[in-house]
């Protein structure tokens, strides 16, 4: 038995920096990548030379060679990565304060460039820009093979029957998908950051065009361009440095079936969910509950999951996620818990759930542009998918 | 469209290609059935196909025919984007299918118009064709007396 939570407060951000995001920017994913990382180093206050860990994406494919040849050649000391899409977002935060903790690295640096947007310069390999999906040939021998030859040919498909089935058990409706989405972009609108911010009706929402039943497009992420970085250290080390700390309180990851692979997901008990798991690990090693978070950075890929996460992490009861939304139950400032004050992934830009993280530091710096008052502690969750991540940041004391 | 764009994506009909542990499923299709993976030790249907037990974690099993009925969980019209190969005809629903025998299935309600998928509804398999070596394992409603 652990008697000690091993990375409760031990690392901090430092420091955060994104490229401007966008439809299209015109830019590889290096030099987007480049642009975000110089940003992050010039926020923390320390030279990319000080750089001595990586964790990064597997899904990331931009060149590190070349990345770390314009960046100077750092020695790293530390490298490493975390599998699949949007649920390692958070994850590597983890991963980033288990090698600070350790003392295998001091300053490591976390990044995520996408060129998303379906006019974004495209390239070989499934994720050298644009959708992924519409790149994944003709010939599947792996677990593609079971669902792409139906039609089911991507992510957003797969979140309409989990988002589907949810509505069959519990009833959830139209009108709780479009109070989570007029919340966000309330928030967007705010943000000179976000590539979406004109303010949207209800039935505007409603008016949108269904892309994957039950999923509008006002449901679902926009595809941007852009990238966004991170420094992390050790939460000493932060306090030298030129910004608040946004120290990591806790955080944990969990595996268990894929998500995607729809008949491994369905086939679980709900406690056994990945999502869940985490919740219940992050708040044991938090010494907290759901209660005491100030605001909370969901994986807003689609707004249907964004209710489900509200379950999954324990802020509502299983199946009344829909009803915790009603009435800007996610909006700032008088919400039952503020989330995505950025606009999150639905308004602001698609980077992997990086751009819900940097907010979340703004709003334990006191910074944002939808700031909570007294502001103390932030949820950070990566997509509430399988495998999956989150972490808690707090303010220093 | 963009030249580059244009020049990576998938065109033709995205095919299974069966491996060692896929390979009796497929050949099963071929001939008008539908077989899973049972446990020999704890009795466990499993799909997709995976050489140990994730239940039990015992290494033999047969392949055995399954009733092909089963009801619809959840389901989806997808209304596009999509891959080329699937755009004539959209839109189309995509099902996840709960067979009698315990385990979830990916597939497709044939003959069955948007508006008339409804989760729990009865249905049974079929197969079609849809390459010299493959046949996919699709759905159709059964109607109830």
């Amino acid at each position: 038995m652990i008697s000690e939570p091993s990375i409760r407060d031990k690392a901090a951000i430092a420091g955060i920096g994104h490229t401007r995001f966008s439809r299209a920017l015109g830019m590889t994913e290096v030099e987007m990548a480049v642009e975000a990382i110089w940003s992050a180093c010039d926020d923390a206050g320390i030279s990319p030379r000080e750089i001595d860990g990586l964790v990064r994406y597997d899904l990331e494919q931009t060149d590190e060679e070349q990345l770390l040849a314009i960046l100077g050649n750092p020695h790293l000391r530390f490298f490493a990565g975390t599998p699949f899409g949007g649920g390692g977002s958070a994850a590597v935060l983890v991963v980033a304060a288990a090698a600070i903790t350790s003392g295998l690295a001091r300053h490591v640096l976390v990044f995520r460039s996408r060129a998303r947007g379906k006019h974004s310069g495209y390239g070989r390999g499934g994720a050298q820009g644009g959708r992924y999906w519409e790149k994944v040939g003709t010939e599947l021998p792996a677990l593609n093979q079971w669902h792409i030859p139906q039609g089911l040919v991507s992510a957003f498909q797969e979140m309409a029957m989990i988002s589907m089935r949810h509505r069959i058990d519990y009833g959830t409706t139209d009108d709780q998908y479009a109070d989570v989405a007029i919340a966000f972009r309330e928030h967007a609108a705010r943000n000179p950051n976000a590539v979406l911010r004109q303010p949207i009706t209800r039935e505007e929402h409603h008016a949108s065009r269904m892309i994957s039943d039950p999923l509008r497009l006002f449901d679902c992420n926009i595809e941007t361009d852009g990238a966004v970085a991170m420094i992390v250290t050790s939460t000493e080390r932060a306090r030298d440095l030129r910004q608040r700390p946004a120290v990591i309180r806790a955080g944990a990851m969990a595996a268990g079936s894929h998500h995607i692979r729809l008949s491994n997901l369905f086939a679980r008990p709900w406690e056994e969910e990945s999502p869940v798991r985490v919740g219940r690990e992050l708040f044991a090693m938090a010494e907290c509950t759901p209660a005491d978070v100030d605001v909370a950075f969901f994986y807003d890929f689609f707004t249907s999951l964004v209710i489900i996460a509200l379950e999954q992490y324990g802020f509502a009861p299983r199946g009344e996620g829909g009803p915790f939304v009603e009435s800007g139950g996610l909006a700032w400032p008088n919400g039952r818990l503020v989330a995505n004050t950025n606009g999150g992934q639905l308004c602001e830009a698609f980077v992997h759930g990086f751009n819900n993280t940097i907010e979340a530091v703004r709003q334990i710096r006191g910074t944002s542009t939808s700031q909570v008052e007294g502001c103390e502690l932030a949820l950070v969750a990566g997509a509430n998918t399988d495998p999956t991540g989150a972490v808690l940041l707090r303010r220093d004391r | 469209m963009s030249s580059a764009r244009d020049a990576h994506l998938t065109r033709g009909l995205p095919l299974p290609v069966p491996s060692a542990d896929s390979a009796e499923f497929y050949e099963a299709a071929r001939r008008g059935e539908l077989r899973f993976q049972r446990c020999s030790a704890c009795g466990l249907f499993r799909h997709y196909p995976r050489p140990v037990c994730p239940r039990c974690l015992a290494r033999e099993y047969s392949w055995e025919l399954s009733s092909g009925r089963g009801t619809v969980y959840t389901w989806t019209i997808v209304r596009g984007p999509t891959l080329p190969a699937f755009e004539e005809k959209l839109p189309y629903n995509v099902v996840d299918v709960l067979l009698d025998e315990g385990v979830h299935f990916v597939s497709e309600v044939l003959d069955c118009p948007p508006g008339e998928i409804r989760a729990g509804m009865p249905v049974e398999a079929t197969f079609v064709p849809v390459s010299d070596d493959v046949t996919l394992v699709k759905f159709r409603r059964v109607r109830q007396g």
